[in-house]
């Protein structure tokens, strides 16, 4: 494999194909034929995986921290470089994006029956969007394309999503928004810091890295770009759109959503706000908060998710609570706890993207989303059932599945220095059973006592090929993280060591 | 080719391209004359006459070209050639065709005599060139009025329309009042220096004729007179009623050339003959740009009408444009130039469209007309959302770059506050520019009001596809017009601003 990879000098274009080629395909897709959009689209998108998939040997763990590195001016009065490169965290979150979308593509094929070129252009102009913020390594890029994922997804959820979509989308726009423009200030606060203290006009990240800052200047630009981010993870208490937005967007909108626009807030958090202000995320006021924000997202969320009647808004608000663990790994700041968020960031992605893709499933027979309305599936439909056993199970976080081993090592990494944010973290992963087996229990298992419910038909060929690959990722991933683990260690360790070293102290 | 200005030709060099504008706009009105015998809905003449003003614009363009191979000596204050007029004028000048181009099925449907209408453009555009042109203060009054007065016409050039008249008549009268203050600030500084060129009034300000009572009253009545034509606010009442009831072409035209022309001068005047008593003005600009980002937005988000939408929105541009006043160095400048490029293109392309839903009228500006748009006309909607996008800053468009610019100008002047500010503003403008593309995109069409095709011309399609690919364009790849803006703005900004006098808050 790896002589393949380097005989097509695969290294050289791999990232700019994968950020490029789905706006060539969302070209096709518009002059292509109405009624093959859908053919087109995914199979756009399932090239681009089998493409990505080359980043896995390319990716040498041993090497160095970036690696594919390209960069060339772009715009240059301002120091704005077209620089890309990935390291060991972005490149799994390149990886679930490549594998996320063709999934998220099969599985509308029977949802999105109207006006489906510009949804499957819509979804391919997210994929470069979403690629862009992972491979960006100039703030200004980076800055660019995680505004550039807003417009699709407020057109998916706008255009093809339920009765207050136009609600939900404006609300995702305008929250999202408000945190990135102030984000956006922060970032010429630190251009100009730098500019004056290198000498060099530059946004590109290693240029930012030098730039002295006070430890009040840090505070308020951890502010500015913690704000942006904690809007997209979303963080307690800024979590107030995700509900309306999920419950309103069509399937693929929720999945492409919970699995990887969601991940965009914790990686910005990883990427930029600690390494670029590390006396400030240090700073144990803020430690203290951040913690405490996300271990109130676990419980207050997983609360919540308890009783709603609604199975798609009881997964969306599980979403608020994994990425509480998320948050609160990233902010023990130690590796085991960075490397648990990144591996719940992960596992959250595959198995709540097959929780919102099973939901939809149950949608489409049922035109329901009311978990009273179901009872009894598993006698009718015992494939579907299997899977959405096997993918509650990965979401609370079952020894064996990819939600444990994301989870433990988070709350591991809290517990080495923060024990009693982890205790009270730990409580999550019950409460998670509390709202997670209950729906489980009504919708699968009850008698099927409803006429309706008889008529479901189990899952599809179709369905099947977009669920398993899914299923074989959380029980993979939770039987034999290592090789994934591996990959990471080397980013993870560098993030936890810069930042130890802080920045106002190495001077 | 040298220019000395010793002899009285090389000030007709100098202003060739203005003289060459007026001449064509003569022979605009005269063809207008034989033309419209009449006959006033035949397309064709409105058509005619619209290509001959257009080659006016160009030929003047090309004359403009021509200046920038010409070395100056010496220091012209009648009329000058520096980067900021000859970049201006494209502004100037792009805005006017893009305007004409755009209008021929207003025209056509609201029988406006295309012959004057079109004159009038012109001359407006003239009066606009000399003004960014001038170092001189009653030259800038005489093009102020020629710009003006044009304008007052040109809202209310739809006669049998009562709004039109109405816009008319209050921008006249609120107009010559602010012209009034302004040529009375204009002689309350001559008082005090005893000169009416920029230049000198700079020197004897630096000589020690400086904070003398009458010369801050003059600088004060000069300001609220800017303040007045570009409309920020507080002085900014008649603007959404004159923008509202005037034609929608002379709206597209006013709310972006006009406003242009206006604030280079204003950026002239106070750099160049006031850059001593910047302590003095920086906080009344301060002020301006952060109440009518702050108002202007926030009224903005409430309109049902989205001619007044875009009307309050243009304010609210004012605003943002005031933040390279206020930060008054040169990537301020520039920047300004820069965004005042790509706010026309994107202004008037929305008006463009608005023309076209409007069923080139003004009964359906309301944006429950834009109901299945999206549908019914998908690649006007995606031109139309590109012009919002742009308009609201967003990444990929022209109006991201150009607010990035403004922001940059104003972090070296370390005015965090106001780009703050700014990036709220922007905030609230999402919503109200996103409302017209939620409209378009997930409203269906009104039942009962079934319309047939809309009406849009080639021409008309095609100006306005090429205005949306420019915008996409410099949303991508802004480096060369940044360039070009960077070296017009050359000498225009001042050494100590507000982040190194420690004034900004």
């Amino acid at each position: 494999m790896s002589g393949l990879i380097d005989g097509l000098s695969y290294e050289s274009w791999a990232l700019h194909a994968l950020l490029w080629l789905p706006l060539l395909g969302l070209v096709t897709v518009l002059l292509g034929p109405k009624d093959r959009a859908k053919h087109i689209a995914f199979g756009w998108s399932a090239g681009l995986f089998v493409l990505s998939l080359g980043l896995w040997w390319a990716f040498d763990p041993a090497g160095d921290l970036f690696q594919l590195v390209h960069d060339v001016e772009w715009i240059g009065a301002w120091g704005v470089h077209y620089a890309l490169g990935i390291d060991g965290i972005a490149l799994f979150m390149i990886l679930l994006t490549t594998l996320t979308m063709p999934l998220a593509i099969l599985g509308s094929f029977e949802y999105i029956r109207e006006r489906e070129k510009a949804f499957y252009a819509m979804m391919l102009l997210l994929q470069t969007g979403i690629i862009g913020v992972f491979a960006a390594m100039d703030l200004f890029l980076f800055y660019v394309f995680f505004e550039l994922t807003l417009v699709p997804m407020y057109f998916i959820v706008g255009i093809w999503g339920g009765e207050r979509r136009i609600y939900a989308a404006v609300k995702f726009f305008l929250y999202t928004a408000l945190g990135s423009l102030l984000m956006l200030v922060g970032i010429l606060y630190l251009y100009l810091a730098a500019r004056e203290a290198n000498g060099v006009a530059s946004f590109h990240l290693t240029a930012l890295l030098g730039a002295p800052l006070s430890l009040e200047e840090q505070l308020w630009l951890f502010a500015a770009f913690a704000l942006a981010f904690s809007i997209k993870v979303p963080l307690f208490p800024l979590h107030t759109w995700l509900p309306d937005a999920h419950v309103e967007a069509p399937t693929p909108g929720s999945v492409v959503l919970a699995a990887i626009l969601l991940k965009m807030g914790t990686y910005g958090l990883i990427r930029f706000a600690i390494p670029l202000f590390p006396d400030a995320a240090t700073h144990p006021t803020v430690v203290a908060l951040m913690l405490s924000l996300g271990v109130i997202g676990i419980v207050y969320a997983a609360w919540v998710a308890a009783v709603q009647p609604d199975a798609k808004k009881l997964v969306a608000y599980t979403s608020v609570a994994h990425m509480g663990f998320v948050v609160i790994g990233i902010f023990a700041l130690t590796v085991n706890g960075l490397q648990g968020g990144l591996v719940v960031m992960i596992s959250h992605g595959v198995s709540t993207g097959a929780l919102f893709l099973l939901v939809g499933m149950l949608y489409e027979r049922r035109h329901t989303r009311e978990i009273a309305d179901f009872g009894g599936l598993a006698k009718v439909a015992p494939l579907m059932a299997t899977a959405l056993v096997i993918t509650a199970l990965a979401s609370i976080g079952l020894p064996g599945t990819s939600g444990f081993v994301g989870e433990f090592l988070a709350l591991l990494g809290v517990f080495e220095r923060f024990p009693t944010f982890a205790v009270v973290a730990t409580t999550g992963v019950i409460f998670a059973s509390y709202y997670m087996l209950p729906m489980i229990q009504k919708v699968l298992f009850n008698r099927l006592d409803r006429p309706e419910n008889r008529q479901v038909r189990d899952l599809s060929a179709r369905e099947l090929v977009v669920i398993g690959p899914l299923l074989f990722l959380m029980v993979a991933l939770g039987v034999y993280p290592a090789p994934v683990l591996e990959r990471m260690e080397p980013a993870v360790r560098a993030v936890v060591e810069y930042v130890s070293d802080g920045r106002l102290g190495a001077e | 080719m040298t220019l000395d200005f010793v002899s009285g030709l090389d000030l007709v060099w100098a202003l060739l391209p203005e003289i060459v504008l007026s001449a064509w706009a003569m022979a605009v009105l005269l063809a207008g004359v034989w033309k419209t015998g009449g006959s006033e809905d035949e397309p064709e003449s409105v058509r005619g006459l619209g290509w001959l003003a257009i080659s006016g614009l160009v030929a003047a363009g090309v004359m403009n070209g021509l200046l920038y191979r010409v070395n100056v000596l010496g220091q012209p204050t009648m009329i000058t050639i520096d980067g900021l007029r000859l970049f201006s004028n494209w502004v100037f000048l792009g805005g006017a065709a893009l305007t004409i181009l755009i209008s021929f099925p207003y025209v056509t449907r609201q029988r406006l005599q295309a012959g004057e209408l079109y004159t009038l453009i012109l001359l407006c555009t003239v009066g606009m060139m000399v003004m960014a042109g001038t170092k001189n203060l009653l030259v800038l009054f005489l093009a102020l009025e020629t710009m003006s007065v044009a304008a007052y016409v040109l809202a209310g050039f739809n006669r049998r329309d009562r709004r039109s008249a109405e816009a008319g008549l209050k921008y006249l009268i609120l107009g010559a009042f602010s012209s009034g203050f302004l040529l009375y600030g204009i002689a309350l500084v001559w008082g005090a220096t005893g000169t009416v060129s920029l230049p000198q009034i700079a020197e004897t300000i630096e000589a020690g004729a400086g904070f003398t009572r009458l010369l801050l009253a003059g600088l004060g009545l000069l300001g609220i007179g800017f303040a007045f034509k570009v409309g920020l606010v507080p002085f900014h009442m008649w603007a959404p009623d004159v923008y509202e009831g005037a034609p929608t072409p002379s709206t597209a035209f006013m709310s972006a050339a006009v406003k242009a022309a206006s604030l280079v001068a204003f950026l002239r005047v106070l750099l160049e003959a006031f850059p001593d008593l910047y302590v003095s003005w920086y906080p009344v600009v301060w002020w301006l740009a952060a109440l009518t980002i702050v108002v202007a937005n926030l009224i903005a988000l409430t309109q049902s009408s989205v001619k007044r939408m875009l009307a309050y929105s243009s304010i609210a541009h004012g605003g943002y444009l005031l933040i390279a006043i206020a930060a008054a160095n040169e990537v301020a400048t520039a920047s300004l130039l820069f965004y005042l490029l790509v706010y026309t293109v994107m202004n008037v392309g929305a008006f463009g469209v608005l023309m076209i839903v409007g069923d080139h009228g003004e009964d359906r500006n309301g944006v429950e007309s834009y109901a299945g748009f999206g549908g019914k006309e998908p690649v006007l909607a995606v031109v139309f959302t590109i012009f919002l996008l742009s308009l609201a800053g967003f990444p990929g468009t022209g109006g991201f770059m150009a607010k990035i610019y403004l922001l940059q100008g104003a972090a070296d002047s370390r005015l965090w506050t106001l780009a703050v500010l700014l990036a709220l503003g922007t905030v609230a403008s999402y919503y109200y520019y996103l409302k017209v593309a939620w409209y378009m995109w997930m409203k269906p069409a009104r039942t009962g009001d079934a319309t047939g095709p809309v009406w849009a011309p080639p021409s008309m399609r095609a100006a306005l596809i090429a205005s949306a690919v420019v915008i996409v364009y410099l949303g991508v790849f802004p480096g060369g017009l940044l360039e070009g803006a960077r070296a017009a703005a050359e000498g225009l900004g001042l050494i100590a601003t507000a982040g190194t006098l420690g004034l900004a808050p």
